[in-house]
């Protein structure tokens, strides 16, 4: 179905969920206020409802948005659902709170790619047909694929159809998860190599926390990074303090990223380190065999215990880590 | 002596001219990932000379992002690290960046308390701006008395002419590096400002600030600001926003006193010792930020705290356009 349709029936469900009260406010996304771009829009107003719009380019995870106790309807296409489904795993929200409206999604556009395909265009408008993007704003409408200008936690998604659902709309997209060949052709490279890449991610790190802010499983009352007694990590712009937060993020959310990428798409420096999160799913992956998101059912990796486990100084309280 | 420059090359070639005077440190505009951002150059081709502006603002060049202020060595002696920058030229800024610098002027140099250590940057500074041919979708820089052809702020302007640009002489300091750099002026020839593009509509920042003040408990604040995520990049994306937090750390047997950014949106700003939080909200945080740029500071420095660069505009991870707070609190109702 095109973006026009489903966003006449995100509106529609919006405005019935809000008018019969079975929500007191619907997340999803309407027109941003520059080209390429949607913007998170949360409605409480039925008459609101008509300002939610679906299109390629809503960039952000709104799982973000969902509090505890907040009774909200949701948008989510799968990485949103992935990202909701570990947070009711971990408790932070109730299943009973949440009304899901299901898209299906066939990925997001990334604005700096279509930059980088049609330099120097100064994009006025996009409209989206049958997976094309026809691009204003030069003297003629130039068009490109979608599958060409993909995010890339787009281009790599395991589940594109929503995890959990109450209201599907849409057909179903075909599945097509490829696996960790990101994390596979980094492990490949000379170590200097793979050093010096991070390196330059973080070297445009300016500190501003809107990866951590866009973060859906960002979810700490108080987060590391601002403690200051005791202060775990530097608050600068010193490497190693840029290195330390990013390193101590990644291994917060190993197991519970949603791998939807909206910590790279929030970054105003383009600062991209998913292949630490990525990394780390992929380990969680080879070593428990889950995947944050994917099961509502299996327990977090992380926060469960076996009594097969193999390190088993978790197992016998009395016994001393040699 | 030519006071027009004709062209892409002859950019290249007055950049090329700058940098071969002896001692000067040059930045401008040179490629990060797929932005930019203002750095140093020490060859012309590192310039991105044809980007419209960069991502990143000029003001960590006056103001870094960590910066020492002062060691403490293990003796208890005390060394300041006030800096003595050697003559710095800024090249390539926007309007808009220059005009901020003003502004940072005032914040820390424009009262009876000078900082040593942005006074020292500052002294050693020249900005050479290139006014800008095509605004781009978020500039509003006319909105807030600036424009793509303003000359507050810089020392030389290149005026966008035809394919080329007019030379403009705006200070002393402009003049002095025009004859270093062997260029000459056109100091009576002017591109007419009717006839150049605006970025922005003009707005009347006095009945603006006035409208602003009376809404301040407007209760819509909450349902405008509600998709705001409280990060930094909004303000750490500012070429005017100047907060800055003040931290001590050991850092190899010294204890070294640092400033270091930070931002008004973060929850944590405000938070007192006692718990006590006079923004505890997202809401008054973002109020707070558009307060202070279109009212508090031009009672304070005449001039208000966003020059309209759009950098916010772009910036905001999730589209929370300041454009739009403007129009639904200080536009005409
Ligand atoms: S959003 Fe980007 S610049 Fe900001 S803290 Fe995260 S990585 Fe650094
Ligand atoms: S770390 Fe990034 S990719 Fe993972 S859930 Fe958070 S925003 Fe999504
Ligand atoms: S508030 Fe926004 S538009 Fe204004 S100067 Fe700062 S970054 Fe630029
Ligand atoms: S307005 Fe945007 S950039 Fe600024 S704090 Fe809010 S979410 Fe972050």
């Amino acid at each position: 179905m095109s973006g026009a349709g489903l966003s006449a029936r995100i509106a529609e469900a919006a405005s019935r969920l809000l008018s019969e009260g079975s929500a007191e406010v619907v997340i999803g996304f309407e027109q941003g206020s520059i080209p390429m771009r949607a913007t998170p829009c949360l409605v409480t107003d039925p008459s609101d409802a008509g300002r939610l719009v679906w299109n390629a380019f809503c960039a952000n995870n709104l799982a973000r948005y969902l509090e505890p106790g907040r009774k909200a309807a949701i948008v989510a296409r799968g990485c949103d659902s992935r990202a909701i489904v570990e947070l009711i795993k971990e408790r932070r929200l109730k299943r009973s709170d949440i009304v899901v409206i299901g898209v299906p999604c066939t990925g997001m556009a990334d604005p700096r790619a279509i930059a980088r395909r049609f330099p120097g265009l100064r994009v006025t408008a996009v409209d989206e047909s049958d997976g094309m993007l026809v691009i204003h704003g030069g003297p003629e409408p130039v068009s490109v694929p979608l599958d060409e200008v993909l995010h890339a936690s787009c281009r790599l998604c395991a589940r594109r159809n929503p995890v959990i659902c109450d209201i599907p709309l849409g057909d179903p997209v075909a599945e097509r998860d490829p696996g960790f060949p990101d994390v596979e052709a980094f492990a490949s490279l000379p170590a200097e190599e793979r050093r010096s890449r991070v390196e330059a991610e973080m070297a445009k790190c300016i500190r501003c926390y809107a990866c951590r802010s866009a973060c859906p499983l960002c979810t700490c009352a108080s987060c590391f990074a601002d403690s200051s007694q005791p202060q775990w990590v530097g608050r600068g712009a010193h490497p190693e303090d840029v290195t330390a937060f990013h390193v101590m993020r990644a291994m917060h959310l190993a197991g519970r990223c949603a791998e939807c990428g909206a910590c790279a798409r929030a970054c105003p420096t383009g600062v991209d380190l998913s292949i630490l999160n990525r990394r780390l799913a992929s380990d969680v992956s080879e070593l428990f065999g889950c995947r944050a998101g994917l099961d509502e059912n299996a327990p977090q990796p992380l926060a469960a215990s076996s009594m097969e486990d193999s390190q088993d100084f978790m197992l016998d309280p009395g016994r001393k880590r040699e | 002596m030519t006071d027009t420059i004709h062209g892409r090359e002859s950019l290249v070639r007055l950049l090329e001219g700058i940098l071969a005077m002896p001692g000067v440190t040059v930045y401008a505009p040179v490629a990060e990932g797929d932005g930019a951002a203002f750095d140093r150059v020490l060859s012309a081709s590192e310039a991105l000379l044809d980007s419209s502006g960069a991502v990143r603002p000029p003001r960590q060049i006056l103001a870094p992002m960590t910066e020492t202020l002062l060691a403490m060595e293990p003796g208890g002696s005390a060394v300041d690290s006030v800096p003595a920058p050697e003559p710095t030229i800024l090249f390539g800024a926007r309007p808009c960046d220059a005009r901020a610098i003003v502004f940072l002027d005032r914040v820390y140099a424009g009262g009876d308390r000078i900082d040593p250590y942005y006074a020292a940057r500052r002294e050693a500074l020249t900005i050479l701006s290139i006014g800008c041919r095509e605004p781009r979708a978020t500039c509003f820089c006319t909105s807030t008395r600036g424009g793509p052809l303003s000359v507050e702020g810089s020392d030389i302007l290149l005026e966008p002419s035809g394919e080329g640009w007019i030379v403009r002489i705006i200070t002393e300091r402009g003049a002095s590096l025009v004859g270093r750099a062997g260029l000459g002026s056109s100091d009576g020839r002017v591109t007419d400002p009717a006839a150049f593009p605006q970025a922005g509509a003009p707005r009347d920042l006095s009945a603006l600030r006035g409208r602003l003040e009376q809404a301040f408990d407007d209760p819509r604040w909450e349902a405008l600001t509600a998709k705001c995520l409280g990060c930094g990049a909004c303000t750490f994306l500012c070429p005017s926003c100047h907060c800055f937090d003040i931290v001590d750390a050991e850092e190899d047997g010294r204890i070294v006193r640092s400033r270091i950014w930070d931002s008004c949106q973060f929850k944590t700003f405000t938070r007192q010792a006692s718990g006590h939080d006079p923004r505890p909200t997202g809401a008054d945080r973002y109020r707070h930020r558009l307060m202070h740029k279109f009212s508090y500071c031009l009672e304070s420095y005449g001039m208000p705290g966003c020059v309209g660069c759009g950098r916010c505009v772009e910036a905001c991870p999730v589209n929370l356009d300041i454009r739009l707070l403007l129009d639904a609190f200080g536009g005409e109702r």
